[in-house]
């Protein structure tokens, strides 16, 4: 749910990163985070455990700059991985714009991606979303890891609707901006589109 | 799903005056209202003090949070939370469904008369969000054909991506 303030010419859109516990969801937004100008972030907020897992969310603010006068302004979240967690994955999906999922790119994780996509499919159902319909960007990420499974393989283990995919490694940025860009194009033609009717 | 939030010149001014309006007669430090999805919408008093886009996040969470909490005991909502600080307080509301009402304030004021105060105030936003309702209707049945969004083009979205 885009907020749009015509009296402050901002829009404010929402972007929650999903995936599988420890496929690195929190990793992308502190890489954003570094590598973002002090002018165009805000603080970001971790909710995680002693053992750095996180529990609620994590939260970054981003301006990316203006758009036909209007700032615009994205807030990252992500969601807890864990399985069972899901009730907190569950309330941060509300309002969402845009979906980033992280994919862990290790063989023993396949199991857990599938069931992670599974699980967005759902949650973003109670919410009145429809996965096919909301901008969305897979990420591979851990693409530096020995003995990874093959792209194609897991494009088509994961792939939902040809959304656009990218291949990552989150720890040193590799991949990380593309799939940012990628979403936030996603919901800003999103936003065109709801405009013209 | 959820249509989009859109907030007008005349009608931030409005919520901004009875913001302004409820700090002076609460006592309050500072007063904040936010969208349910952690967005501010509108804010009064020591904002400088705080990260409010911070505070907007987590205070949606929070009530988030509480909002689950009730389901789970069979309550619809807690539509009020109080948390009680050694010098600083914080009131969280639940106004016209939508939004959230943030009132910090400290030991020249009191929970009391915060609470009395945030009624009063809660009944004149709701009614703002109705008229927001209303003209949302009244726009999508007019196809909002004056959104400046319409006109965004593929190069202006790429521009904002080239650095």
């Amino acid at each position: 749910m885009t907020f749009i303030n015509y009296a402050n010419k901002e829009i404010n859109c929402k972007i929650v990163y999903y995936g599988p516990g420890l496929g690195g969801k929190t990793t992308n937004l502190q890489y954003i985070y570094d590598k973002t100008a002090l002018e165009s972030k805000g603080k970001m907020i971790s909710l995680a455990t002693e053992a750095d897992r996180t529990l609620f969310f994590d939260f970054l603010p981003l301006d990316l700059g203006k758009v036909r006068g209007f700032t615009t302004r994205f807030h990252l979240y992500t969601v807890p991985g864990q399985v069972f967690y899901d009730a907190s994955r569950k309330l941060i999906l509300k309002g969402v714009d845009g979906v980033v999922f992280v994919a862990d790119s290790q063989e023993a994780r396949m199991d857990a991606n599938v069931e992670s996509i599974r699980n967005l499919e759902e949650n973003l159902e109670e919410h009145g979303f429809d996965l096919r319909k909301i901008p969305y960007a897979l990420q591979f990420n851990k693409r530096d890891l020995p003995g990874v499974v093959p792209l194609d393989q897991m494009y088509r283990m994961l792939n939902y609707k040809r959304e656009p995919t990218f291949e990552a490694v989150a720890t040193t940025g590799v991949g990380v901006f593309d799939t940012l860009r990628a979403v936030a194009k996603l919901i800003l033609k999103d936003l065109r589109q709801s405009a013209t009717g | 799903m959820s249509t989009d939030l859109v907030i007008y010149q005349e009608e931030y001014k409005t919520l901004e005056d009875v913001l302004r309006r409820l700090r002076v007669d609460s006592n309050a430090r500072a007063i904040f209202l936010i969208d349910k999805n952690g967005q501010q919408i509108a804010a009064a008093g020591e904002i400088d003090q705080f990260d409010t886009t911070s505070l907007a996040s987590l205070t949606a969470g929070n009530v988030a949070a509480t909002d689950g909490l009730a389901k789970l005991i069979g309550e619809r909502e807690f539509s009020v939370l109080f948390h009680e600080g050694q010098q600083d307080h914080i009131h969280i509301s639940i106004v016209g469904k939508r939004a959230i009402l943030l009132v910090i304030f400290d030991d020249r004021s009191s929970l009391g008369l915060v609470r009395l105060r945030v009624k009063r105030a809660s009944g004149e936003m709701e009614a703002v969000f109705e008229q927001m309702a209303n003209r949302a209707t009244e726009a999508e049945a007019a196809a909002s054909s004056a959104s400046p969004f319409a006109e965004i083009t593929d190069e202006d979205i790429d521009a904002l991506f080239s650095e």
